[in-house]
């Protein structure tokens, strides 16, 4: 048992009846207070012109899934005498964020959450060393959590190939084993189909055409009459798209030669998470992000809720806010994160991912939650998505 | 047994409207039917499903047993059932989306616990006034009075804590974090212990009430069932101190425990996703709400075997049991 600081100012303003606001405005910094200080980090480079242009991420995708986690981890913190702040920033430039990173490593800010692209991400990493737990809410490459681990960087959003095995493991679940896929051109299409012909290889399934789309024509006139002529080839059961910037794929669904399903980055899609789930108290959670962000949460709110969560899970369990005892509560076999998708979260010791199920959801619908009954593990059924200790060079633990 | 089934058949047969004695009857929430299912427990059969308000979850007998209140998460009521016509009578302001409460032992004082907003609503079910309103942690979700009436305990699913509420200040005075996503609690017949499950902790913890420490926690171990999926939600415990019965969601099973040594003596297959569970009033038989595979798995406790499901609505949930004699 942890000791109850019993008598923090917050208890005995709660205990007064005295509503939350007033609370929160209480004088906290007390020698009995925990003050934990997280920095939110954003930067994604424009993509382009995509030709789809009815669901852009929202702009502050990850800051508000980060300023939520803020006030669930004070919502706990107030009775156990430990606060959390936030502060954020959302970059016009890699140059600018890697300064504002700077910035707050000056500040002492020693758990900072980061929404770039891997390219900033590793840049950020050599910034950071050893002075401070970052956590990575917007990369999903595999090379990441393969063999260029850094010792202080966590991931909690899926890999590339967490996702792509979530879809794989489904398509074989339904027996849907012959794929078409189509890929866009962008370095980010490659990764995900690269990642998904891996996945196919892992869970059996044959990709009997394997195309690039890159059509320069107007989708919006010529769908109809491109597509159906780009999907013609040997029979297959499902067309998996990769399309990450949602240029094209959104046009593949109702076009294709043959009456067949469309999945993959459009269509039924494996993700972080998506506003349609609401079992295991997941309705909570999306209720109490829409009250605060006016918007549904994505993957990448999710990611970074996730990060600051799990340390605020790993303050109330330590009691401690020294980021080397939370660095090593988080990745050592104690630390367990119940977050709203059906089973405990951990991250795998060797490589700092959090360990997931995926949901596959189409834009209105939540289909299934990966991984699925049957696909064994010796440790976990979670380890069946992305690469396993075995496959990974990283040893971020020994 | 069999001359009570006799008479039984001699009342039906004379077309008498009601029993000579009063039945014992089970009745069980279906959360995404809106109804209540009703099981003769001398026959273990459906014999009615009304409707109430919707999303009902969690269910509570007045003392009396003439009262059914139904947690009517989506409409943010507690609404009231008369047991004798089977009709929704009253509606009580409960505050938003209520999951679970708990009745005090001087049947006026109702704890609600209000997942939306972190916050226990006591209500005063008689007057219908609302006597205080406790902040709690995230997603309060399980409650529990002490026979002795002395504490309320409510859970908060992702602060991961028991919130000890004195129930003639209406303050809390202790806050126990223990594993995560607590759901359920469940005070000993003495008031000695809580019994408190933690879903995603995978585990029970067993609190000494005297001096608000936790004492002891069980864990679960199935052979052949993943250890993520044994997810313990609701409790129920002898009288006579000899066990407990913990409900462990999707690992299908239902946990034996020991209640003095708490160690685990068995593991019973149930239907899929298992919630709750409740005693039949002679404790002779345990009714479980299986979520997913929409049926109630009846367990005879002598035996410690399961002998019966039973077809009610979509994804029961709660479940209490009448004992017959009261009205």
């Amino acid at each position: 048992m942890k000791p109850i600081m019993k008598e923090s100012p917050l208890s005995r303003c709660l205990a007064g009846g005295v509503f939350l606001a007033t609370c929160l405005l209480a004088p906290l910094a007390q020698a009995d207070t925990l003050e934990v200080r997280f920095g939110y980090l954003q930067w994604q480079p424009d993509r382009g012109p995509a030709l789809a242009r009815l669901t852009p991420e929202p702009e502050d995708a990850g800051l508000q899934g980060a300023q939520l986690a803020i006030s669930d981890n004070l919502s706990t913190g107030r009775f156990l005498g430990q606060h959390y702040q936030l502060e954020s920033a959302i970059l016009g430039s890699e140059d600018a964020l890697l300064e504002a990173l700077a910035a707050m490593l000056d500040a002492d800010i020693e758990l900072i959450v980061l929404n770039v692209p891997a390219t900033t991400l590793r840049k950020a990493s050599e910034i950071g060393g050893e002075r401070a737990l970052l956590f990575n809410a917007g990369a999903r490459d595999v090379s990441l959590r393969l063999d260029e681990c850094s010792p202080y960087l966590l991931h909690t959003v899926p890999s590339h190939a967490m996702l792509t095995d979530a879809l794989a493991q489904w398509l074989n679940v339904r027996r849907w084993r012959s794929v078409f896929l189509i890929s866009g051109t962008t370095d980010d299409d490659r990764a995900w189909a690269e990642a998904f012909r891996r996945s196919a290889q892992k869970f059996a399934l044959n990709v009997v055409t394997d195309k690039e789309w890159t059509f320069e024509a107007d989708m919006r006139r010529n769908a109809s009459a491109e597509l159906p002529l780009f999907t013609q080839g040997p029979d297959y059961d499902v067309v998996v798209v990769a399309d990450e910037r949602n240029d094209f794929g959104d046009f593949v669904p109702f076009n294709t030669w043959l009456p067949r399903p469309v999945v993959g980055t459009q269509g039924m899609a494996p993700d972080a998470w998506h506003p349609a789930i609401e079992a295991w108290g997941a309705a909570q959670l999306q209720n109490r992000f829409a009250k605060q962000a006016e918007r549904d949460m994505t993957s990448t709110d999710y990611a970074a809720w996730a990060a600051i969560r799990a340390v605020g899970e790993a303050v109330t369990r330590t009691g401690s806010d020294d980021m080397q005892t939370l660095r090593d509560y988080l990745l050592g076999d104690d630390f367990e994160l119940a977050a709203f998708k059906g089973r405990p979260l951990s991250f795998r010791d060797w490589n700092g991912q959090l360990r997931q199920p995926v949901p596959l959801a189409h834009p209105n619908s939540l289909v299934a939650m990966a991984p699925f009954e049957g696909f064994l593990h010796q440790h976990t059924e979670l380890d069946t998505l992305g690469y396993d200790r075995p496959e990974s060079r990283c040893r971020l633990t020994d | 047994m069999k001359i009570a089934t006799r008479l039984a058949a001699f009342c039906l047969t004379l077309g008498l409207s009601t029993p000579l004695w009063a039945q014992s009857l089970a009745y069980v929430s279906n959360e995404r039917d809106h109804t209540i299912s009703v099981i003769d427990m001398a026959t273990l059969e459906v014999v009615d499903t009304f409707p109430v308000g919707q999303r009902p979850r969690g269910i509570l007998l007045s003392p009396d047993e003439s009262l059914l209140y139904v947690c009517a998460s989506d409409d943010d009521t507690v609404q009231v059932v008369d047991l004798a016509t089977r009709k929704v009578i009253d509606t009580l302001p409960s505050g938003e989306d209520p999951e679970q409460f708990a009745l005090h032992p001087n049947g006026r004082h109702l704890y609600i616990a209000n997942e939306d907003d972190a916050l226990v609503t006591v209500l005063d079910v008689e007057t219908k006034r609302v006597l205080a309103q406790i902040e709690v942690g995230i997603e309060p979700e399980g409650m529990g009075v002490s026979h002795d009436g002395r504490w309320a305990v409510n859970t908060s699913e992702t602060s991961n804590m028991l919130h000890w509420i004195n129930t003639e200040t209406f303050e809390i005075e202790k806050n126990i974090v223990i594993g995560s996503r607590p759901r359920h609690v469940e005070f000993t017949r003495d008031d000695a212990l809580l019994w408190a499950s933690a879903e995603i902790g995978g585990t029970v913890h067993i609190i000494d009430v005297e001096s608000l420490e936790e004492i002891h926690t069980i864990d679960f171990r199935i052979p052949g069932v993943n250890q993520d999926r044994v997810q313990p939600v609701g409790i129920q415990l002898t009288s006579d101190g000899r066990y407990a019965f913990v409900a462990l969601g999707p690992a299908n099973h239902i946990a034996v425990v020991d209640a003095q040594t708490f160690e685990v003596l068995d593991y019973l297959l149930v239907g899929a996703r298992v919630w709750q569970v409740a005693l039949s009033p002679d404790e002779k038989t345990l009714l479980t709400t299986n979520g997913v595979s929409g049926d109630v798995s009846v367990i005879d406790v002598d035996k410690l075997e399961v002998i019966k499901s039973i077809d009610v609505g979509r994804f029961p949930w709660g479940v209490k049991i009448t004992s017959g004699t009261q009205s």
